[in-house]
């Protein structure tokens, strides 16, 4: 079990960690939610050994990482942008932890051909980073970290630099392999879908704070707060938080008045996004399917299903400060 | 290794090498030059005699007018290698690189053999020389700048009306300007510093500060003169540094710079082609048939051609107190030492200089360019003053030689292996800490492979310098163990055709031992790391 207990860091007197706290449950894997500039990177580095904490703690199996330099850590980054080593093929690449734990060659062989194996690149032992695609590159990456055994992989915006079609096929692959091989992971990421779909648990960071954790379903059920809710994409009316596609959208004809005029119709695969303005001039937004839906310049009535809706707390973010309460 | 003794060792063996080979010899200088109250009047007296005088105002008007020169003969290639890509293009840029990395003894000779009798000493010859040796330094500099600038900015001030001249003089000419001050302040101080070249085409005639050093001290034993002019020479030499640091500064402008293949363009009009032909082969014949007519003259017997200059090398002589090929020996033998020793202090400097940006490192950086700025003359003159007695005697020490060639050498080491240090990637380093590989493992499997081909680099040019190496050289090797640069002089001093035509044989062996260690380093680069 991996358990960050109030880690602090600043640079230059800003805040990039503010007493976070986090704690992942051995083969759960955790998503770490967040805007760019949140701290998500600085909490992976933390975690890796790269950046000394200003204070807090980070205790895997009880066991307290703060004093233990990166290389003893036995934790697994998949960096931003891969940071692969140019001046080695694929096989030096995958195999190079391996090496440094002192691996016998067959052994270092065996376990990189079985790495390779798992992320779709048999085969390509000899080949030179240059000549990879971005995808295969991100799949030698992830390799490349798992080939050591890590107690914990932590993986930094792994897909940030991939096209979306590439996006979705590895989003797959990757869930696949953490069921497989049942790792404890801690994934940052800016991108709602991905952070979704790869947690067991997402937890939404703030301004160098966890503001809530929960499973995908909890989070879009209740949400934290106000900023929570809109940064998960739902809408905020009243002090509660509305899920988009819990409203139910009828075309009207011009002169029966209805409740809004729909401004942007958006498709998004197999929905479509409906940006509707309210006759109080509030935003809304809805998620309908695209079978038929209302143009830009409609008049709609909207529903609201009860279900969707929820309460949100009245008292602004309430930092997670887990382990002092 | 922890990470202190490590950072102990890449700091203090390069600092300790300075200290003890560039510091003492130059305060030994200065003690020499003006030491106590009589010894400072003596000084005084240097300084105002005429011949002081005249010696200051030669040197810095020959390096003002080769300045100029170079740059004027440059520019057009420079231009033509800065905005346009053709075949051949990497072929013309290192052909122009050549000459800057010949010995100045070859390249003064090449110039006897070149000139007519009446132009072939004389100020005339030392203009020209110095041309054919830093027209490398623009072209490269100014050319690659070149190569770097938005060609939008010109095509924005032709929509705006102005024409090619006025959108030269008022555009491309002020964004340039950073890089021909860079260039001018470089070409100036090679020229003011410059040894072999003067001494060799100057005659007895014409002298800079440098020479003189080198005549008072070697030729008449005036130890104190020589010391107030080579303190004279530091002072003009931290001025220019000074000057072309501030001039630098000023002119910096920053903004876009792009990447060469999106700036360059094929040459598309017949005019375009024959403007690039015509600068480009024009330089070509001006670098090229000095180098032809010395490899020509030193085939020269009688009336006809034949071997008798190399034959005879084998041969005892009484120019030297050893053979010929015996200098050919010891040549190689030093500069392999002077690599050895050059690596191991620039290699780890580079390590120190890369690591940090903090003012400690600045301090490291910024010294260890010092010898560079100090002129061989000054580092073996430096030499035999501070090591002429116990406990370092330089005349019964063979090491002497490849410590201060390594000296000239260092600077080169470090500014070629840092930059491909500091562009390692930090994320590269941090992934091999994170799969499990200790600081020290970190820099042999990251740094060290990543610096590798640096390293080759750096060792190639170490070498190719020390071949060459002369003014501090003359001072420190033994007469029974002199270099090629030291007996081709001293075959030059000597009268009759066999001595001229042996000076030109050996001239033409070291042209061709520094080629090929050029062209080795030429294999190993495929990527530039630095302009140089």
């Amino acid at each position: 079990m991996l358990r960050i207990e109030n880690v602090s860091v600043s640079f230059r007197g800003k805040a990039a960690l503010d007493r976070l706290a986090l704690e992942i449950a051995a083969g759960e894997v955790v998503s770490v939610l967040g805007p760019s500039g949140s701290g998500k990177s600085t909490l992976l580095r933390v975690v890796a050994g790269l950046q000394p904490p200003d204070s807090g703690r980070v205790l895997l199996d009880g066991e307290d990482l703060v004093s233990v330099p990166a290389h003893r850590r036995g934790i697994g980054l998949v960096f931003q942008d891969h940071a692969l080593f140019h001046h080695r093929d694929v096989w030096g690449n995958v195999g190079f932890g391996l090496r440094m734990r002192g691996d016998s060659r067959q052994e270092i062989e065996r376990r990189a051909r079985y790495c390779l194996d798992l992320v779709g690149l048999a085969g390509y032992e000899r080949r030179s980073i240059l000549t990879l695609s971005g995808g295969e590159q991100q799949r030698v990456a992830l390799a490349r970290a798992l080939a050591p055994e890590p107690r914990v992989l932590l993986l930094d915006e792994p897909l940030g630099s991939l096209d979306r079609r590439l996006r979705d096929r590895l989003l797959e692959d990757l869930a696949k392999i953490f069921d497989e091989l049942r790792v404890t992971a801690l994934h940052v990421t800016h991108d709602r879908a991905e952070a979704f779909a790869l947690g067991d648990r997402v937890a939404v960071m703030r301004a160098g704070r966890i503001v809530q954790v929960g499973t995908p379903d909890e989070l879009w059920a209740r949400p934290a707060d106000e900023d929570t809710a809109r940064f998960l994409g739902l809408n905020v009316r009243d002090g509660t938080a509305v899920r988009p596609e819990a409203i139910t959208v009828r075309p009207v004809a011009p002169d029966q008045g209805g409740d809004g005029v729909v401004r942007r119709a958006v498709r998004q695969g197999p929905t479509v996004k409906l940006e509707i303005e309210l006759n109080s001039g509030e935003t809304l937004e809805a998620v309908v399917a695209a079978l038929a839906h209302p143009a830009p310049g409609d008049r709609v009535q909207i529903e609201v299903d009860e279900h969707g809706v929820s309460e949100l707390s009245v008292e602004g973010p309430r930092a997670l400060h887990g382990f002092d309460r | 290794m922890s990470a202190r003794t490590w950072r102990g060792l890449t700091y203090g063996v390069p600092l300790a090498f300075l200290a003890l080979f560039f510091v003492y010899p130059l305060v030994s200088i200065m003690e020499r030059g003006l030491s106590s109250g009589d010894d400072l009047a003596a000084a005084i007296d240097v300084l105002t005699e005429p011949l002081t005088r005249e010696v200051v105002w030669f040197t810095v008007w020959q390096a003002v007018v080769s300045t100029a020169l170079t740059i004027l003969i440059a520019f057009p290639a420079s231009y033509v290698l800065g905005r346009y890509t053709f075949r051949g293009r990497g072929v013309a840029l290192a052909v122009v690189t050549v000459p800057f990395v010949l010995p100045t003894v070859v390249v003064a000779i090449a110039f006897l053999a070149v000139l007519p009798e009446r132009l072939e000493r004389g100020s005339a010859a030392i203009l020209i020389a110095h041309v054919f040796f830093n027209v490398a330094v623009v072209v490269r500099v100014v050319g690659t700048f070149w190569a770097g600038l938005d060609p939008r900015v010109s095509e924005a001030a032709a929509t705006l009306g102005a024409g090619p001249w006025r959108s030269f003089r008022e555009v491309t000419l002020p964004l340039l300007a950073p890089a021909l001050a860079a260039a001018a302040s470089i070409v100036f101080l090679f020229s003011f510093t410059s040894f072999g070249v003067v001494l060799i085409l100057g005659g007895p005639r014409y002298s800079t500060l440098e020479t003189e050093i080198y005549n008072q001290a070697v030729r008449m034993f005036d130890l104190r003169a020589a010391a107030v002019l080579a303190l004279v020479q530091l002072v003009c030499v931290a001025l220019a540094v000074w000057a072309a640091t501030r001039l630098e500064a000023g002119l910096a402008v920053g903004g876009w710079r792009g990447r060469e293949q999106d700036v360059l363009r094929p040459l598309r009009t017949p005019r375009e082609r024959t403007f690039a032909a015509i600068s480009l082969g024009a330089l070509a014949l001006f670098l090229g048939v000095p180098l032809a007519v010395l490899v020509e003259r030193s085939l020269a017997v009688g009336g006809g051609h034949g071997f008798e200059a190399y034959r005879a090398l084998g041969k005892p002589t009484n120019a030297l107190l050893a053979t010929p090929w015996e200098a050919v020996v010891n040549s190689i033998v030093y500069a392999g030492g002077a690599t050895a020793i050059a690596l191991v202090c620039g290699g780890l400097a580079a390590f120190a200089v890369a690591g940090s940006r903090r003012g400690g490192t600045r301090l490291l950086d910024g010294s260890l360019m010092l010898p560079l700025g100090a002129s061989a003359v000054m580092l073996g003159f430096g030499f035999v003053i501070a090591f002429d007695t116990e406990p370092i005697d330089f005349r019964s020490l063979p090491w002497i030689v490849p410590v201060v060639q390594a000296l000239v050498a260092i600077p080169f080491v470090v500014r070629i292996v840092a930059p491909t240090l500091r562009a390692i990637d930090e994320r590269q380093r941090e992934a091999a800490a994170v799969l499990g590989a200790s600081p020290g493992r970190v820099r042999r499997e990251i740094d060290l492979p990543v610096a590798g081909r640096a390293l080759g680099v750096a060792a190639g040019f170490a070498f190719a310098i020390s071949l060459g190496e002369f003014g501090a050289t003359v001072f420190l090797a033994r007469p029974d163990s002199p270099t090629l640069p030291v007996a081709i002089f001293r075959f030059l001093g000597r009268p009759g055709e066999l001595n001229v035509g042996q000076a030109y044989a050996l001239a033409v062996i070291l042209m061709v031992a520094v080629a090929l260690s050029i062209l080795a380093i030429e294999r190993l680069r495929r990527d530039r790391v630095s302009w140089f």
